[in-house]
């Protein structure tokens, strides 16, 4: 158990979507287990990082837990991955870097239509949000970029066999083109 | 405003390729384009009104909602930096009472930024309505401010505040010996169209703009493709930081360029040309007319030109503010009325062109130099300069010397001679051929000055040892990044990319890999954009990391990375609306990994 390649996961502001695309390996699941120990990872529901080969991330940086969270990982993974669109480009949540953040909040808690006993959440247990959704490159260093939405089960196949023969990661075209 | 429209579609006779010039008049009567008349012109031309706000938003000088009714535009070249530009705007914003980027509450007046507008001998420099003003210092915006508050007409501004300098201070082959009125086209008729083009051919003469293809070549091409209609174009959308020359050129020699464009329509048969003026030159414009008024009254342009059968006319587009329509092809878009985004090329423009026929596009320069050939000769020609590099080369000189101005040199003169020339002391490097050109070190003087070395579209700037290369590079991928057309991703978001990374060294913010990054950034950029504006948008970037990497890496903190941006400075408003100030609502710079 203790030789076994040790994996972080987490998503920060992502959909959970890139986590299922690595579920599609689907049987090769049984193969990666015999060499891989997911530690910290909504698949083992535990819920802090330690020293570990491989932290992935999916999702980009929203609030300031994200923040806490990525730089937990980076202190504690050798080789730190950002997985798909949102960790890469901010992705979908990105959008609200449109509207400023005044805005967002007031439309959800305060204007919007049914919104009873309107006021901004204040609570010192919520973490509180970055006035833009930040790709995760800028807030910590990166190691390998996984492209995709999500990236498809072969892209995390691929690189994660790489990294455990000892390869230097690499994908070929036909996993990173989407026409 | 409908009547207004509508005159003014009918003169252009509502067509669709008129529209750039068609919103420029409404732009300038309305200080924007309002939704109304977007409304009337897509039924008077027929087309889409997305195609018309498309239009708008590409250009600098166009605007969907109102500017003052004085737009203050100050230019944002280097060379405008290096004079207190940024003290002297803060001064007019304050004496205004209008901030940068905004119109004043009463909409009288506007302030912003623009991209070079081609005054770097005499800047600071800026423009009020499109026209240029000059040498500005705080006496002089107090007299801006002062003209503005009271409302004065800009017909009753005095004309000193315009007055724009031709300074040539060192004038050569070429500009020593400016041609007669017809002079050229006399001696094309007597020695023969086709004589005069294996003249030129055997002059060497090269592509002016910087690119330096041969000018025989490209007016063959067009001569040869099998088609009855061709163009003629001539490049004046002159929007490299620190090229001014063909101002110069347009100002003072206007005749010599017409008469090489018209020498071009004898070669090729075109019976159309045009002059793409860039909008900062607006002040050249009523000249400009009147020159080709004269030309067409002497028989020089117009039908039977010197009684020899020659049908050619010239009309002036006038741009509205994009570097990219210096691009050939951008260009030609621009003349059809459509946004400036290059084409992709093949075809060339020589065999598909405007309105997809052949056409020649030349710079101002290689006009002027191709009629002065025409009288005197390839051999005159070819007395100076080297042996790729036939003939002169027009400088535009700026930034730290103590003559800047226009400089003429045969091709193989040293760096060094041009320096000395304008008094540059304590030089600390060059910026050759403007940013996208490159940056050389007080190391490299003796290069010379020719296509197989340093080539040039005539742009250079010069920096004393007082000056920060970041702030120069900074600068530099700031233009570009404002400048990219949007059309094709690695130039459109590496170039802002570009910016952010150098910002991020430059205000010290950069770690480890950063640098790395960076050049690694400026090389996909350079490797896969559309067109030359991406592939020489990392040129800053590159051509001084390969000078000073030592300079680089004294930027970069001892630590793995830090984040180029505020990170605490970016929960302040969630801190306002939570009202929040615990220890849980604020975040380090920097991680404890670091």
């Amino acid at each position: 158990m203790t030789d076994k390649v040790k994996v972080a996961t987490v998503s920060l502001a992502g959909c959970f979507g890139c986590h299922m695309s690595l579920l599609d390996i689907d049987e090769r699941i049984v193969q990666l287990a015999d060499q891989v120990e997911f530690i910290r990872s909504p698949l083992t529901d535990i819920k802090r990082c330690t020293d570990c080969d491989i932290g992935l991330i999916e999702g980009g940086v929203c609030n300031s837990e994200n923040v806490h969270t990525l730089r937990e990982f980076r202190k504690h993974c050798r080789i730190l991955v950002a997985v798909g669109a949102c960790a890469i480009n901010g992705g979908l949540p990105n959008y609200r870097n449109y509207v400023p953040l005044e805005e967002c909040l007031g439309e959800s808690y305060l204007d919007g239509i049914g919104v009873e006993n309107p006021h901004i959440p204040n609570d010192p247990e919520l973490p509180l949000l970055l006035d833009k959704v930040y790709p995760v490159h800028e807030v910590v260093k990166i190691d390998y970029f996984l492209p995709g939405c999500p990236p498809a089960a072969d892209v995390f196949w691929k690189f994660l066999t790489d990294l455990l023969e000892g390869r230097d990661p690499a994908l070929p075209y036909e996993l990173i083109h989407y026409d | 405003m409908k009547q207004f429209i509508q005159d003014l579609a009918e003169k252009h006779n509502n067509q669709e390729k008129q529209l750039l010039q068609i919103l420029r008049e409404i732009q300038a009567c309305y200080h924007y384009i309002p939704e109304q008349a977007i409304e009337q012109l897509s039924g008077l031309l027929s087309i889409p009104r997305t195609r018309i706000t498309g239009v708008v938003e590409f250009y600098s000088f166009l605007h969907l909602t109102p500017r003052g009714q004085y737009e203050l535009l100050i230019s944002d070249c280097i060379t405008d930096h290096m004079r207190d530009k940024k003290d002297l705007t803060g001064y007019l914003a304050e004496k205004l009472n209008v901030a940068v980027g905004a119109v004043r509450k009463d909409g009288l007046v506007s302030l912003d930024n623009t991209s070079c507008t081609g005054m770097c001998d005499q800047g600071p420099a800026g423009m009020v309505n499109g026209y240029a003003l000059t040498r500005l210092d705080r006496d002089r915006i107090d007299r801006i401010a002062d003209l503005i508050n009271r409302r004065e007409p800009l017909a009753a501004w005095p004309a000193d505040l315009f007055y724009v300098d031709d300074t040539v201070a060192k004038p050569g082959l070429l500009l020593k010996q400016p041609i007669m009125q017809g002079a050229a086209l006399r001696a094309a008729f007597k020695r023969g169209l086709k004589a005069t083009l294996a003249e030129i051919e055997q002059s060497g003469l090269r592509g002016r703009g910087g690119a330096g293809f041969k000018t025989a070549m490209k007016w063959a091409f067009c001569t040869g493709e099998a088609q009855s209609e061709r163009y003629v174009v001539c490049n004046a959308d002159e929007g490299e930081p620190g090229t001014f020359k063909d101002r110069v050129l347009l100002n003072s020699f206007a005749h010599q360029v017409f008469e090489g464009m018209t020498l071009c329509a004898a070669i090729t048969g075109a019976r159309q040309g045009f002059l793409y003026l860039r909008g900062e030159y607006l002040h050249l414009y009523d000249r400009l007319q009147e020159i080709l008024h004269q030309r067409r009254q002497a028989g020089l342009l117009g039908s039977n030109i010197l009684r020899e059968g020659l049908d050619f006319d010239i009309d002036i587009h006038l741009g509205a503010g994009a570097y990219i329509c210096g691009e050939e092809s951008a260009l030609i878009e621009s003349l059809e009325g459509k946004a400036g985004i290059p084409r992709n090329r093949p075809p060339y423009p020589v065999t598909h062109g405007y309105l997809g026929k052949p056409t020649v596009v030349n710079n101002v320069e290689t006009f002027f130099a191709a009629s002065a050939i025409a009288v005197n000769g390839a051999d005159w020609f070819t007395q100076v300069g080297t042996e790729k590099s036939a003939g002169t080369k027009i400088l535009s000189i700026s930034g730290d010397c103590a003559r800047p101005g226009i400089y003429e040199y045969a091709f193989g003169t040293t760096i060094q001679t041009v320096l000395n020339d304008c008094g540059a002391m304590d030089v600390l490097g060059v910026q050759m051929g403007g940013p996208s050109g490159t940056f050389i070190s007080n190391q490299e003087f003796d290069r010379k000055l020719a296509f197989e070395d340093l080539a040039t579209g005539g742009s250079v700037i010069i920096f004393n040892e007082s000056r920060n290369i970041f702030d120069i590079v900074h600068n530099f991928t700031h233009f570009f990044a404002h400048e990219s057309c949007g059309f094709c991703t690695p130039c459109r978001v590496g170039t802002s990319l570009l910016r952010k990374q150098v910002a991020k060294i430059h205000e010290g913010h950069g770690s480890a890999g950063d640098v790395a990054a960076l050049e690694e950034l400026g090389r996909l950029i350079k490797g896969y954009s559309h067109c030359g504006l991406g592939q020489t948008a990392a040129n800053p970037v590159l051509t001084t990391l390969e000078r000073y990497p030592e300079l680089y890496q004294n930027k970069l903190k001892k630590i793995s990375y830090e984040p180029g941006f505020d990170l605490d400075g970016a929960l302040d408003i969630a801190r306002r609306l939570a009202q929040r100030d615990d220890a849980a609502a604020h975040l380090s710079q920097v991680g404890d990994h670091d």
